[in-house]
């Protein structure tokens, strides 16, 4: 590999865990802003953009993916240790992601349906946000995140102040944006309530329920909406339950919710 | 360099491709003894856990199998389920799917073309230093690819993981007004991706080329993006339910990912160079010109001119955006109702990097009782080792670091997205 010459530049480096690489995809989606963003800060590491690695420490790591595998447990203790900042980006970094549906089951079993050879495959029993493991200085939700949520993010980072990154919920996002409420007026089950925001009231402006991409708010009250949910709309148990299993199924709110409906 | 000297080449963790990957090659005088695309993602397990939830969440779950292709997997499912469900999507409907997968195609296209291919031939680490000698270039592809995300935006919600695609369809079907606003770029960008296109001819090509099995989607109305039949360039013709007579996966112990491979062992192509020279009669007039001007012929045989067919469709699904918004009429309906039921489908889309297989199998209530994925990275596997021994053997003259980063350059001519490839395909076949 070849390496970059330093700069005096904040170092900036990207890592990847377990994932689908679409929220570090975000920051190369800054199509406008990439640029700019790359002539703020020094690439340091980036391995889906580019071959030129320059050694820790690092100023700001962004990290992505969850912890499912031997060596990522060893891994992320060794991106603590070079990082200043640790910011984790996505649900999968965040709250353990869509592959935290194992930790419901017995990953052998899992194993055995996909692979011939489980012997071959080397993976944790549970799957675990990167906080599970080491200090987060800032946790970015969404699957996948906001990209202008990471701009503005790098953009406090840098200038040393308190990024602008709301924790209410999808219902206030609706309620500015002056979307009628999909449960209220077409009684779709919808997730805003509990949900924090972050995406833009994508679902409920395109007449639908949200589905939780941005995992729980602060202090949620699941269970008062999932008794709507089962009174109300008659869902079944097994349904509720799935509706809690999403994408931030490993998050303590929606994992201890999903248990309720076992 | 004596005949019993060991070289070893080693490349721990891929850069600019999607996903965890590592190479190992070994060689020992003239003779390549091992070539090992290593696939060390971790395993998500994403056919084990959609077993028991309901048909209509399917699409949203197996698009987070990769956030740089998520609507082959979206559509993919989907088609499976109506499959199954015996409905049809037809109409403006398709059209709408057409020209979502063509803001795919766009933006992933242009993503590895410009930002992550075309710095190997230009002996760069990445698209940043390409950009210092010359902007205008990058600036111009970093726009062409946001056009592709404005389409999945406009259309989808989002451009990764959308929300607004469905079984059946689309939540809401956008207005014919939001999508000419992409009318002028798409003018834009037609002149544009061309100039690319005519700028990534004059690189260097290694002289390397490989009589490929290419096996691609065919439909009879159109260039086979978002449905069609599988077929190959050796006479195959099959509908997707035949899927498995003739394509299976093994398990080999240095991949996290299934690779796949037809039944008799023979390794196969998927992606821009297979659909090329299986359809290229179906490509439009202007895109077979821009083709014939970059040097292609109608059949492309060395695998580093992928580049060139990449920015080839490109232009292809910029003309096809353009027709599609056009001609738009909003539908009445967003989506088709459906019934649940039991029944088991089947779905295959072209993603950017090639064919995407989807089979499920549901009961009464519409709950999955068996999924299987094989997306594209896993079928090219066998073939991009294939092509590592050939490059390696034809260019042991080169130096260590140089051979090293031909074999990477050679890997990303296939755009490998390993997040995809890896995971939870079933197991068809074993190792004999």
């Amino acid at each position: 590999m070849s390496s970059r010459k330093p700069t005096s530049k904040p170092k900036l480096a990207v890592w990847k865990f377990s994932s689908c690489d679409g929220c570090q995809l975000s920051l190369l989606d800054c199509e406008d802003e990439l640029l700019t963003v790359a002539d703020s800060v020094e690439i340091a590491y980036f391995l889906e953009a580019t071959r030129a690695q320059v050694k820790g420490p690092y100023d700001i790591s962004l990290v992505e993916g969850s912890i499912s595998t031997p060596e990522e447990e060893k891994r992320i203790l060794k991106v603590r240790k070079q990082s200043r900042l640790l910011i984790t980006i996505g649900a999968c970094a965040t709250s353990g992601g869509i592959q935290a549906l194992r930790n419901f089951k017995n990953v052998d079993d899992f194993i055995d349906i996909v692979y011939a050879h489980p012997q071959f495959i080397d993976t944790l029993s549970e799957t675990r946000p990167v906080s599970d493991y080491v200090s987060v200085d800032f946790e970015l939700h969404g699957c996948p995140i906001n990209k202008y949520q990471l701009l503005e993010l790098l953009n406090a980072t840098l200038n040393r102040r308190k990024p602008n990154i709301p924790n209410h919920s999808q219902c206030v996002e609706c309620k500015r944006a002056g979307t009628v409420c999909v449960m209220v007026s077409q009684g779709k089950a919808c997730l805003g309530p509990v949900v924090q925001a972050g995406c833009g009231n994508l679902c409920p402006s395109h007449d639908r329920g949200c589905y939780g991409c941005f995992g729980p708010k602060e202090t949620p009250n699941t269970i008062s909406l999932a008794d709507w949910f089962s009174d109300r709309q008659s869902m079944p148990k097994r349904d509720l339950k799935h509706l809690f299993r999403g994408f931030t199924a490993g998050s303590d709110a929606f994992r201890k919710e999903s248990e309720r409906h076992e | 360099m004596s005949d019993t000297q060991t070289r070893t080449l080693k490349v721990d963790a891929l850069a600019r491709v999607e996903g965890e990957g590592a190479l190992h090659v070994r060689v020992k005088g003239n003779i390549v003894k091992d070539v090992k695309f290593r696939i060390f993602e971790p395993p998500r397990f994403f056919e084990a856990f959609l077993q028991g939830r309901r048909f209509h969440e399917v699409p949203d779950i197996t698009a987070r199998i990769c956030g740089i292709c998520p609507i082959a997997y979206m559509l993919g499912a989907s088609q499976a389920m109506e499959d199954a469900l015996n409905i049809r999507v037809e109409g403006e409907l398709q059209n709408l799917r057409r020209l979502i997968y063509c803001g795919e195609w766009i933006e992933s296209h242009v993503l590895h073309a410009a930002m992550l291919h075309a710095p190997d031939f230009l002996g760069l680490d990445d698209a940043l230093q390409i950009a210092k000698e010359n902007p205008q270039l990058v600036t111009d592809a970093l726009q062409l690819k946001k056009l592709g995300n404005d389409i999945m935006d406009l259309v989808g919600g989002r451009a990764v993981h959308p929300i607004n695609m469905k079984v059946g369809g689309f939540y809401k079907a956008p207005k014919k007004a939001e999508l000419e606003t992409l009318l002028p770029t798409l003018d834009w960008a037609l002149k544009t991706c061309r100039e690319i296109a005519l700028a990534f001819a004059q690189f260097d090509y290694p002289d390397f080329e490989y009589d490929y099995t290419c096996v691609s989607l065919q439909h009879p109305d159109e260039y086979a993006i978002n449905r069609g039949t599988i077929i190959s360039n050796r006479g195959l013709d099959i509908p997707l339910a035949q899927f498995f007579d003739h394509f299976g996966e093994e398990h080999v112990a240095h991949s996290n990912a299934l690779q796949g491979k037809f039944k008799n062992g023979e390794p196969y192509l998927v992606g821009p160079i297979a659909r090329y020279n299986n359809n290229f009669k179906q490509l439009s007039k202007n895109a077979r010109k821009l083709a014939a001007d970059c040097g292609l012929g109608p059949v492309v045989n060395n695998p580093y001119k992928s580049i060139l067919v990449r920015m080839v469709e490109t232009y292809y699904a910029c003309e096809e955006s353009m027709r599609i918004i056009e001609h738009y009429q909003r539908p009445g309906k967003p989506a088709v109702e459906i019934t649940p039921g039991a029944g088991e489908g089947y779905g295959c889309t072209e993603a950017p990097r090639g064919i995407c297989f989807h089979r499920y199998r549901l009961d009464e209530e519409g709950r999955v009782t068996l999924a299987t994925i094989v997306p594209p990275t896993a079928q090219n596997q066998k073939q991009i080792e294939t092509d590592l021994r050939g490059v390696v053997e034809q260019n042991l003259a080169l130096g260590d670091d140089e051979l090293t980063w031909r074999c990477e350059q050679t890997i990303r001519n296939y755009d490998p997205c390993i997040s995809c490839a890896t995971h939870f395909l079933k197991l068809t076949i074993e190792r004999e």
